[in-house]
C-alpha cells in the first residue's frame, strides 16, 4: 500500500488548491457573511440567493459559467490576465477558483451564523467604554465571532478537497496541474484493473477530511477561552 | 468633582413603535433614581443619556455638560461621553478574564482622566481574589462588582445603573446595596439609577423621578 509519486503530486495539488481557495476566499466570504448578518440594504435578497447559488445549481453549471466569464477569452479572465498576469483556464489557479466559488456558500453560512450570534449589547457596552468601532470589532466582535469563522474555513476546506464537477468541467484533467484527488479518483476508475489505486486514493481522502475536522476542533477549542465551542 | 452644577438636567422624549417615551428631570448631586413599572421606558431614558439611542427631541446635560441638543444639532457619541454604564445583565465580555474585562476602559481612558486604578478598584469592591477568573465562573453578585469595578475604571464623568440588583438573591442584593451606598457618598459622582422597585429606591435616592403613567 505505498504511496506512489504520483499520488504524492495528486494529494500535494489537491492541499495547494484547496488552501489557496480558502485563503482567497476568506476576506470575500467574511465581508460577504458581515454584510448579511448585520446590514439592511436593498438587494440583500438578492446577494444572499447568489452566495447560495453553487449549493443548489449542478457543479457542471458553475464550471461552464466560469469557463464563460473566466476563460481566455471570458471579460473576467481577460481582466486578470492582462492586469494581474493571472490566467485561470487548465491551471492549478483555476482549480482553485472552482473550489473557492463552490465553497464560499458554506463558509458565508458559518461565518454568517457565527457572527449573528454575537451579542451587540457587549458590544454597546465596550461602546460606553470609549472604543471606537473599529476597536470594539477587533477585541469583541472578531473573538467572539472567531470558533465560527474557524468553522467556516474548515468547511471550505473539507469542500475544496471534495470539489469535482465544476473543476473538471472548466479546468478539465491534467496530471499534475488539475488532476486533485477526486479528478485522479475517477480517473483511476475509468481504468479497468485499478481497484487498489481507488481504494488507496478513497482512503487518502478519508484521513485527508478526518485529520481537517479534528484540527478545526482543536483550534476552535483554543480559541474558546474556557466556553465551549464545536465546530460541527 | 463638579458639585455645584446640577448634576442631571435631561428633557428627552422618543417614540419606540407604538410606545412614546418622555422624561423630563433635574437633579443635584448623589443619586437620581428613575422609578417606575417595567415597560415604562427606563432602561431607554437611560440609553439616552448613554448615547446608546437617539431622542427624536430634547437636551441632555450633565455635570454642566450638554450631551445631546437636537435643536444645537449636538449628539456626542457614546464612547465619548465618559458614562460609567452598569447594565442589568452585567455584560462581562466572555473571552476576556475578570483583569481585562476590568481594564478594558481603564487602557481606553486618556490618562489625565484616570481617577482610579486596578488596585484601589479591586480592594473598593473587594475582588482581588476574581482577576484571573473566567466571566462566566462568576456569582451574580461577584459578577455586578466586576461589571461596577469596569465602569469605574472607565474614568467616567458619571454612573448609569439599570436594576442593578434585579437579578441577584435577598443576600447579595444587600452586599451591592452597600457598595451603591458608597458610591454615592465616597466617590460623589452623579448617579442615575433604575429600578421598578420603591424600596430600593426609597433607601439609594437622593431625588426620585417617577417615569411612565
Amino acid at each position: 500500500m505505498a504511496i506512489t509519486p504520483e499520488e504524492w503530486e495528486v494529494i500535494a495539488l489537491s492541499l495547494k488548491v484547496s488552501g489557496v481557495a480558502v485563503a482567497g476566499s476568506l476576506p470575500i466570504a467574511f465581508g460577504l457573511a458581515w454584510l448579511l448578518a448585520r446590514r439592511r440594504f436593498p438587494g440583500r435578497i438578492l446577494v444572499d440567493a447568489l452566495v447560495h447559488l453553487p449549493l443548489v445549481l449542478p457543479p457542471v453549471v458553475t464550471g461552464w459559467l466560469l469557463l464563460l466569464a473566466f476563460g481566455n477569452t471570458g471579460p473576467a479572465g481577460r481582466w486578470f490576465s492582462e492586469t494581474l498576469g493571472i490566467t485561470f483556464m487548465f491551471r492549478w489557479t483555476g482549480a482553485a477558483l472552482a473550489a473557492a466559488i463552490m465553497a464560499l456558500p458554506l463558509m458565508v453560512r458559518a461565518m454568517r451564523l457565527s457572527i449573528e450570534a454575537v451579542d451587540q449589547r457587549l458590544e454597546q457596552a465596550a461602546e460606553t467604554l470609549g472604543a471606537s468601532r473599529a476597536r470594539i470589532f477587533s477585541t469583541i466582535t472578531l473573538p467572539l465571532a472567531l470558533p465560527g469563522l474557524l468553522a467556516g474555513m474548515v468547511l471550505g476546506f473539507a469542500r475544496s478537497l471534495g470539489e469535482f464537477g465544476a473543476t473538471i468541467t472548466f479546468v478539465s484533467n491534467i496530471p499534475g496541474e488539475t488532476r486533485t484527488l477526486p479528478i485522479a479518483i475517477y480517473s483511476a476508475l475509468q481504468m479497468p484493473g485499478s481497484e487498489a489505486d481507488v481504494a488507496r486514493l478513497s482512503l487518502i481522502a478519508v484521513a485527508l477530511s478526518l485529520a481537517a475536522l479534528v484540527a478545526s476542533e482543536v483550534l476552535v477549542r483554543r480559541a474558546g477561552h474556557g466556553r465551549a465551542g464545536h465546530v460541527l | 468633582m463638579e458639585g455645584l452644577a446640577m448634576s442631571f438636567d435631561v428633557r428627552v422624549e422618543r417614540q419606540l413603535g407604538d410606545r412614546h417615551i418622555t422624561a423630563s428631570f433635574s437633579s443635584e448631586g448623589g443619586l437620581t433614581a428613575l422609578l417606575g413599572p417595567s415597560g415604562a421606558g427606563k432602561t431607554s431614558v437611560q440609553n439616552m443619556v448613554a448615547g446608546l439611542l437617539r431622542p427624536d427631541a430634547g437636551r441632555i446635560m450633565v455635570g454642566g455638560k450638554v450631551l445631546f441638543d437636537n435643536e444645537k444639532k449636538i449628539d456626542i457619541p457614546a464612547r465619548q461621553r465618559r458614562a460609567g454604564y452598569v447594565f442589568q445583565d452585567s455584560r462581562l465580555f466572555p473571552h476576556l478574564r475578570v483583569r481585562d474585562n476590568l481594564l478594558y476602559g481603564w487602557a481606553l481612558a486618556a490618562p489625565v482622566d484616570r481617577w482610579m486604578n486596578l488596585d484601589e478598584a479591586t480592594r473598593f469592591l473587594g475582588i482581588a481574589h476574581l482577576l484571573d477568573r473566567w466571566p462566566r465562573t462568576l456569582s451574580g453578585g461577584e459578577a455586578q462588582r466586576v461589571a461596577i469595578g469596569r465602569a469605574l475604571l472607565s474614568a467616567p464623568r458619571f454612573l448609569l445603573l439599570d436594576e442593578p440588583l434585579a437579578s441577584l438573591d435577598p443576600a447579595r442584593r444587600d452586599e451591592i446595596m452597600t457598595v451603591i451606598e458608597r458610591l454615592r457618598d465616597d466617590l460623589k459622582l452623579p448617579i442615575l439609577y433604575v429600578s421598578h422597585d420603591r424600596d430600593e429606591v426609597e433607601r439609594l435616592a437622593t431625588t426620585i423621578v417617577p417615569i411612565g403613567r
